[in-house]
C-alpha cells in the first residue's frame, strides 16, 4: 500500500516548481508590453529558478522507499471529494527534472530564433511547463486531468502560431488526436470514481481491485489516451506533422517531455490500477511496441526532412520504452524508465541541432546540406554525440536503457528481444546514414559561409551532452531511484496476478 | 592497480586531450598520444613478466549498470591471453604512432587524426583486459566505432563516408547475435563475469533451448550467437564487405585496425570464450568451416586485385579464416600465436603499401607501378621479408605459425581434416598474390607517368623506423613457438597452456596430441612445398612470361570476372536486402501505410465530422419560423407513435 511522505522541505517544493512558471507570466504580462528582451530575461529567470527549485526533489529524494515523497495535499472541491495533491516517487521524479531543465534550454534556444510575439510565446512556455510538471506530481485523478488537458493548449498555441507552413493542419492534427485520447480517457476517470468508491485520488484507487469486465474497459480507455501520446503505432502519424511544423523549442518539448506522458500514464495507472487486463493485453502491446521499433526505424529511413526522421526515429524509440514496460519485470521497467529519461534528453538535443542550422539556412532539407563538419566542426562534435547516443552507442546513455529493456524483453518474451535488437541495426543505419548526408562529403556552395555554433547554443547542448554520457557511464545514481518504486510497481502487477504466473511457471 | 588501469587510460587522457586541445597543437599534437602509448607499451611489457609464471591479475574499477539481480562492473582480467594481445596492441599502435608522424605530415586533420589513434588505443586495450561480457561488448562497439571515424577520416570523400558507415553497420548486424548472446547468458548463468560463467559453463552443457519449435543445444546457440558477432568484426564470410571497403581510411589505420588488432578481436574472443565453445561440438564445426571457407575464398579474390591496399585486405581476411580454423580444431594457442606474428607481418605489409603509395604521390593502382626495388630499398626489403613470411617460407615468422595450424586442421578429426585441404590450397593463392605484388610493385619497368616516376622517393627515417622494427618481429617472433618436432621448445605454448591448458587447448579427440613427429617434419615439408610452388609460379607468370596473365585471364572470363567482382557480393547484399528494404520502406511503409490508410482514414473521420455538421448547421438557421416549425412537428410525432404504440 502506497503512503504519503509529507513534505518536509521549508517550501511546498512541488506547488513552486509546479506553479513558478505562472508567476513568470504573469510577471511578464506586467512588466514586458513593448520591451521583448525584458521578456527574455524574465521567462529566463523563471525557468531557472523553476529548475533550481526542482533539484531538491533528487537532492532529497529517499530511494528507500516506494511511498510518494513531498507531499502536500489540500481538499480543493469538498462536495466531489476533489483534493489536491501533489507528490512524487521513483518513476515521476526524474521526469520533473527532466521538464524543468528541457524548458529553461528551450528558453535559451528560443533566443533569437523566436523574433515575433516574443512575450506571448515565452508565456506560452512557461504555462507548458506548469501544465507539465502537473502532470507528472498530480495524485488525483481530477488534477490530473486538469493539468492533461491545460498543457494542450499552449502546446497547440506553440505549433498554431510560432510553426512552419502547414502550421493550422498540423496544430489541429495535434490537438485532435491528443483530444479524442483525452475524452475516453475522460469518461474512465469517470467511471473509475464511481466504481472506485467516490474518489479521485489515485493513490486509493490503486489500492482497490476492480472485476476483470471492469479493468478491460478501462485499461482499454486509459490506454487509448496514452497510446496516442507515445506514440505507439497505429496512433504516430499527428508526431511527424507536428514536429515538422512546431519551432524548435516545441519540437523539443514535444519530444522530450510530452511523448513521455503517454508512458507515465501507463506506469501510473495503467499497471497498477489494472493489473489483471495488463497480463491480458500486454501480448498485443508487446507486438505493436515492437512494430512500432521496427516500422519508425524504416519509415525514418528514408526521410528526407531532418525533423520528420527525428520524429519517426522517436516512434521506434519510444517502441523500446513500451517494450520494456509491458516486459513487466525489473530490468525491462528500469531500463523503460531510463530510456523515457534518455530519449528526452538525446532527441531533445537532436532537435536543438536541427534549429541551429535551420536558423542559419532555413531549411530542414537533408538535400541542402552535406559536408558541414569543413565549416562547424564544433557543432559537428556535439551532433555526432548526440547521434551516437541516439543509435545507441555503448558508453552513452541510450545503450543502458536499450540493454535493459532488451534483457527485460528477452527474459519475457524472447522473440520481441530479438526483433527488437534489429531496430537497433536499423538506427545504426539511418543515423549514420542522415549523418552522413548532412555532415560528410562535399560542402555545398551555399553553405559556404556558415558559422559554427556561438556560446548561447553550446549553452544548450553542454548540459544535454554531459548527461548523455553521465547517465551512459554511472547510470546507477539513476538507477537507484527506480529500483524501490519499480519493485513495488511490479508487486501491484503481479499482486493480484501471481497465481496465473505461478501457473505459467508450472506449465 | 594503478599501474593496470594507466594501460589503457593513458591513451584516453591523450584522447581527451588532443580533443580539446588539437586545435593549438597544431603539427605537434601526435605528443601526447605517442607518449601515451609508449608508456601503455612499457606498462604492458612489465604485466607481461607478472603474468608469465602462470598467474592472473583481477581487479573491479566501478560498479556499472545494476538492475535487480543484473549487476555488472567495469574491471580488469589479465591472463595470459589478455597479455599477449596487451603487447601485440600496444608495440603495434606505438609503431603506427610513429609512422603516422611521417605519413599523415601536413594533413588538415592531423591532430584529430591522432585523437582517434589514442581513442581507438584505449578501446582496444579496454577490449581485452575486460573481464566480463558486457565490458567486451562496450569495447568491442567502441573500437568499431573508432574504426568508423578513422574510415571516414576523410570525411568529404563520399567513398570514405560511405565505407565508414558500411563497416559501423555490417558490424552492427554481428553484433546483433553477440548482444542476443550476452543476454542468453546472463539468463542461463545470472552473471556475466567471465570467471563465474566459464567455471559453471559445464554444469548446463546438457541443457537445450527451443527456437521456433527446434530444440536446441544451449551451448551451441550461445557458442554460435558470439560467433556472429565475431563473423562481423574479423569480417568473415557473409559479413566480411565492409573490410575491403575499409581501405578508404589512411593507411597507418589499415595497419593497426584493418590488420593487426580489430579485426583480430573476433578471434580473441573465440578463445577467451573456449570454455563454451568447447561444450559445443557443432559450433566448434562451424567456426572450423567459416574460417576454411574465408581463407580460401578471399585468397582467390586477392588473385585478382590491383588496388595494393586491397590485395593486402583480402589477405587479412584469408589469414583470420586460418586464426578461425585453429580455434575450430580446439587449437586454440596456435591461433592466438597466428594472431600475433600476423599482426607484426600483416601490419607491415600495410605500412609497406603506405610507403609505396607515398613515394607513388598517392598512386594505389599496380598496374602503374612496377621497377621500384632501387628506388625505394628500404621499403622493398621490408615488404619482401613481410611477403616471404606470409608465405610461409622456414625460419620466418609466419612459417612456424601458419604450420601449426595446418598441422593441427590435419591431424584433427571430422570437420578440421577436411578443411585442411582448402587451408592448403589457400596457402599456395597466399603465397601467389604476395609475390604477385612484389613482382608486379618492385619488378619490371616502371608503369608510372613520367611525372610521379620522377617524384618516386624513399619515406622519411620515421616512417622506415618502425618497417624496419615490425620486419624484425616479422621474421623473429616465430622463435617462441618452435615446434618439439624440430627441435623446438614451444615456450609459447607453456606461456599459453596456463589458460587453454594441457599445451593445446585440446577437445577431447579433436586434437592428438601423440601423433607421430616424423609425420609432422612431413607435413612441415609439404606447407614449404605449396610456399615456395606459389612463389615460383608468381615468379613464373610476372617475370618470366609477362603476358600471361593477361592470357588466363581472357581465356577464362567468367572465373576471372567473378573473381574480379569479388563475387558480386556487394551487388547482391544490394539487390536482396538493401534495395527492396528502402523501396518498401517509401513506397509501402509510408506511403500506403502511412499517408494513405492511417492518415487517410484519420483525415476521412475530420471529413466526416466536418459534413455532418455542414448538414446539423443548416437547423440552426436562426429564422423564429423554422423552430416553431420544427416543434410543431416534433409534437405531432411524439404524439403520433405515443398513440400508435399504445
Amino acid at each position: 500500500m502506497t503512503e504519503y511522505i509529507m513534505n518536509t522541505l521549508s517550501y511546498p517544493v512541488l506547488s513552486w516548481t509546479a506553479f513558478m512558471p505562472v508567476l513568470g507570466s504573469v510577471a511578464i504580462l506586467l512588466f514586458a508590453r513593448e520591451n521583448d528582451n525584458l521578456a527574455r530575461y524574465l521567462a529566463l529567470a523563471t525557468a531557472a529558478a523553476t529548475f533550481v527549485l526542482s533539484l531538491p526533489l533528487v537532492m532529497q529524494f529517499d530511494t528507500t522507499t516506494h511511498n510518494m515523497q513531498f507531499v502536500e495535499s489540500k481538499p480543493w472541491i469538498p462536495g466531489w471529494n476533489v483534493n489536491y495533491i501533489m507528490g512524487v516517487d521513483g518513476i515521476s521524479v526524474l521526469l520533473v527534472l527532466l521538464t524543468t531543465l528541457l524548458t529553461l534550454i528551450c528558453v535559451v534556444s528560443s533566443w533569437k530564433a523566436i523574433q515575433k510575439h516574443v512575450k506571448e510565446y515565452m508565456i506560452a512556455l512557461l504555462l507548458l511547463e506548469t501544465g507539465m510538471v502537473g502532470v507528472f506530481c498530480a495524485l488525483d485523478l481530477f488534477l490530473f486531468y486538469i493539468f492533461w488537458e491545460a498543457m494542450l493548449i499552449p502546446m497547440y498555441l506553440l505549433i498554431g502560431i510560432w510553426g512552419g507552413p502547414r502550421k493550422l493542419y498540423a496544430a489541429v492534427k495535434f490537438f485532435l488526436y491528443t483530444f479524442a485520447g483525452s475524452a475516453l480517457m475522460l469518461i474512465g476517470i469517470i467511471a473509475l470514481y464511481y466504481q472506485g468508491g467516490h474518489t479521485f485520488e489515485i493513490v486509493k484507487l490503486m489500492g482497490q481491485e476492480y472485476p476483470m469486465q471492469l479493468q478491460f474497459w478501462l485499461f482499454l480507455a486509459f490506454f487509448l489516451a496514452f497510446a496516442i501520446k507515445v506514440p505507439m503505432f497505429p496512433f504516430h502519424t499527428w508526431l511527424p506533422d507536428a514536429h515538422v511544423e512546431a519551432p524548435t523549442a516545441g519540437s523539443v518539448i514535444l519530444a522530450g517531455v510530452l511523448l513521455k506522458m503517454g508512458t507515465y500514464g501507463f506506469l501510473r495507472f495503467n499497471l497498477p490500477m489494472f493489473p489483471d487486463a495488463t497480463l491480458y493485453f500486454t501480448p498485443m502491446i508487446m507486438v505493436i511496441s515492437v512494430v512500432g521499433i521496427i516500422y519508425g526505424a524504416l519509415v525514418a529511413m528514408i526521410q528526407a526532412d531532418l525533423k520528420k526522421l527525428i520524429a519517426y526515429s522517436s516512434v521506434s524509440h519510444m517502441g523500446f520504452v513500451t517494450l520494456g514496460i509491458f516486459a513487466l519485470n525489473t530490468q525491462g521497467l528500469e531500463g523503460g524508465i531510463l530510456q523515457m529519461l534518455n530519449h528526452g534528453v538525446t532527441t531533445g538535443a537532436l532537435f536543438l541541432c536541427v534549429g541551429i542550422i535551420y536558423e542559419r539556412t532555413h531549411t530542414r532539407m537533408i538535400a541542402d546540406f552535406g559536408g558541414l563538419t569543413k565549416k562547424l566542426p564544433i557543432y559537428a562534435t556535439f551532433f555526432m554525440i548526440f547521434t551516437l547516443s541516439s543509435l545507441g552507442l555503448p558508453g552513452m546513455n541510450g545503450f543502458v536503457g536499450e540493454f535493459l529493456i532488451l534483457l527485460g524483453a528477452f527474459t519475457s518474451q524472447r522473440i520481441y528481444a530479438v526483433i527488437g535488437t534489429t531496430g537497433i541495426i536499423l538506427g545504426a543505419a539511418y543515423m549514420l546514414w542522415m549523418f552522413q548526408r548532412v555532415m560528410f562529403m562535399e560542402l555545398k556552395p551555399r553553405n559556404e559561409s556558415l558559422l559554427d555554433m556561438d556560446w548561447r547554443e553550446a549553452a544548450t547542448l553542454i548540459p544535454l551532452a554531459v548527461l548523455v554520457f553521465w547517465i551512459g557511464l554511472f547510470p546507477n545514481p539513476f538507477l537507484n531511484i527506480l529500483h524501490v518504486t519499480v519493485q513495488h510497481l511490479l508487486e501491484q502487477v503481479n499482486g493480484t496476478a501471481q497465481m496465473t504466473a505461478a501457473a505459467m511457471l508450472v506449465k | 592497480m594503478l599501474k593496470y588501469a594507466l594501460i589503457p587510460f593513458l591513451p584516453l587522457a591523450a584522447f581527451v586531450f588532443n580533443g580539446l586541445l588539437g586545435r593549438w597543437l597544431k603539427d605537434k599534437a601526435h605528443w601526447p598520444p605517442l607518449f601515451a602509448v609508449l608508456f601503455s607499451f612499457v606498462l604492458a611489457v612489465s604485466t607481461l613478466f607478472e603474468v608469465m609464471g602462470g598467474g592472473h591479475i583481477e581487479h573491479v574499477l566501478y560498479s556499472w549498470i545494476v538492475s535487480g539481480g543484473f549487476d555488472v562492473h567495469i574491471g580488469f582480467k589479465i591472463d595470459q591471453l589478455t597479455a599477449v594481445m596487451l603487447i601485440v596492441v600496444t608495440t603495434v599502435s606505438s609503431l603506427v604512432h610513429i609512422y603516422s608522424v611521417g605519413y599523415m605530415h601536413g594533413d588538415k586533420g592531423y591532430p584529430r587524426f591522432f585523437a582517434y589513434l589514442s581513442l581507438f588505443t584505449f578501446s582496444m586495450l579496454m577490449l581485452v583486459m575486460a573481464d566480463n561480457f558486457l565490458q567486451l561488448y562496450v569495447f568491442w562497439e567502441a573500437v568499431g566505432l573508432c574504426s568508423y571515424f578513422l574510415i571516414g577520416f576523410w570525411y568529404e570523400k563520399k567513398s570514405a563516408s560511405d565505407a565508414g558507415k558500411k563497416a559501423f553497420v555490417v558490424n552492427r548486424v554481428g553484433d546483433f547475435g553477440f548482444g542476443l548472446g550476452v543476454m542468453l547468458i546472463f539468463i542461463t548463468f545470472g552473471t556475466l563475469n567471465y570467471d563465474a560463467v566459464f567455471a559453471t559453463a559445464g554444469f548446463h552443457a546438457a541443457e537445450t533451448v527451443n527456437i521456433m519449435g527446434g530444440t536446441y543445444s544451449l551451448m551451441t546457440v550461445i557458442a554460435l550467437l558470439l560467433f556472429t558477432g565475431a563473423v562481423g568484426k574479423s569480417a568473415q564470410l557473409p559479413l566480411h564487405v565492409w573490410l575491403p571497403d575499409a581501405m578508404e581510411g589512411p593507411t597507418p589505420v589499415s595497419a593497426l585496425i584493418h590488420a593487426a588488432t580489430m579485426v583480430t578481436a573476433g578471434v580473441f574472443m573465440v578463445a577467451r570464450c573456449h570454455p563454451i565453445f568447447n561444450l559445443s561440438p557443432v559450433a566448434l564445426d562451424v567456426v572450423t568451416w567459416t574460417g576454411g571457407i574465408t581463407a580460401l575464398f578471399a585468397s582467390t579474390i586477392a588473385l585478382t586485385q590491383y588496388d595494393i591496399k586491397r590485395v593486402v585486405a583480402y589477405s587479412t581476411i584469408s589469414q583470420l579464416g586460418y586464426m578461425f580454423v585453429a580455434c575450430g580444431v580446439g587449437a586454440y594457442t596456435a591461433g592466438i600465436f597466428h594472431l600475433m606474428t600476423h599482426a607484426f607481418f600483416k601490419g607491415l605489409l600495410f605500412l609497406g603499401a603506405g610507403s609505396v603509395i607515398h613515394a607513388m604521390s598517392g598512386e594505389q593502382d599496380m598496374r602503374n607501378m612496377g621497377g621500384l626495388k632501387k628506388a625505394i630499398p628500404w621499403t622493398f626489403g621490408t615488404f619482401l621479408l613481410a611477403s616471404l613470411s606470409i608465405s610461409g617460407v622456414p625460419g620466418l615468422a609466419g612459417f612456424f605459425s601458419k604450420d601449426e595450424i595446418l598441422w593441427k586442421a590435419f591431424t584433427s578429426h571430422g570437420a578440421g581434416h577436411t578443411v585442411y585441404y582448402l587451408l592448403a590450397f589457400a596457402a599456395f593463392l597466399t603465397a601467389f598474390y604476395s609475390f604477385r605484388v612484389i613482382f608486379m610493385t618492385f619488378y619490371g619497368d616502371c608503369r608510372a607517368s613520367h611525372e610521379v616516376a620522377h617524384h618516386v622517393h624513399e619515406s622519411p627515417k620515421v616512417m622506415l623506423l618502425p618497417l624496419v622494427i615490425l620486419a624484425t618481429l616479422a621474421v623473429v617472433a616465430g622463435y617462441v613457438g618452435v615446434p618439439e618436432a624440430i627441435g623446438g621448445s614451444n615456450r609459447f605454448h607453456g606461456f599459453m597452456a596456463h589458460v587453454f591448458g594441457g599445451g593445446h587447448g585440446a577437445v577431447e579427440g579433436v586434437v592428438e596430441g601423440g601423433a607421430s613427429h616424423a609425420l609432422e617434419v612431413t607435413m612441415m615439408l609439404v606447407s614449404i612445398l605449396i610456399g615456395v610452388g606459389g612463389i615460383g609460379l608468381a615468379w613464373f607468370m610476372y617475370i618470366v612470361k609477362p603476358d600471361l596473365p593477361g592470357k588466363v585471364a581472357g581465356a577464362s572470363t567468367a572465373v576471372y570476372n567473378l573473381l574480379y567482382n569479388k563475387y558480386y557480393i556487394d551487388e547482391i547484399y544490394d539487390f536482396v536486402l538493401v534495395n527492396p528494404v528502402k523501396w518498401a520502406s517509401t513506397h509501402f511503409f509510408w506511403k500506403v501505410v502511412d499517408v494513405s490508410i492511417i492518415d487517410a482514414f484519420v483525415n476521412a473521420v475530420a471529413s466526416l465530422v466536418d459534413a455532418m455538421s455542414r448538414v446539423l448547421r443548416r437547423l440552426q438557421s436562426g429564422y423564429f419560423h423554422h423552430y416553431a416549425m420544427g416543434m410543431a412537428l416534433g409534437v405531432f410525432v411524439i404524439v403520433g407513435v405515443f398513440l400508435f404504440i399504445r
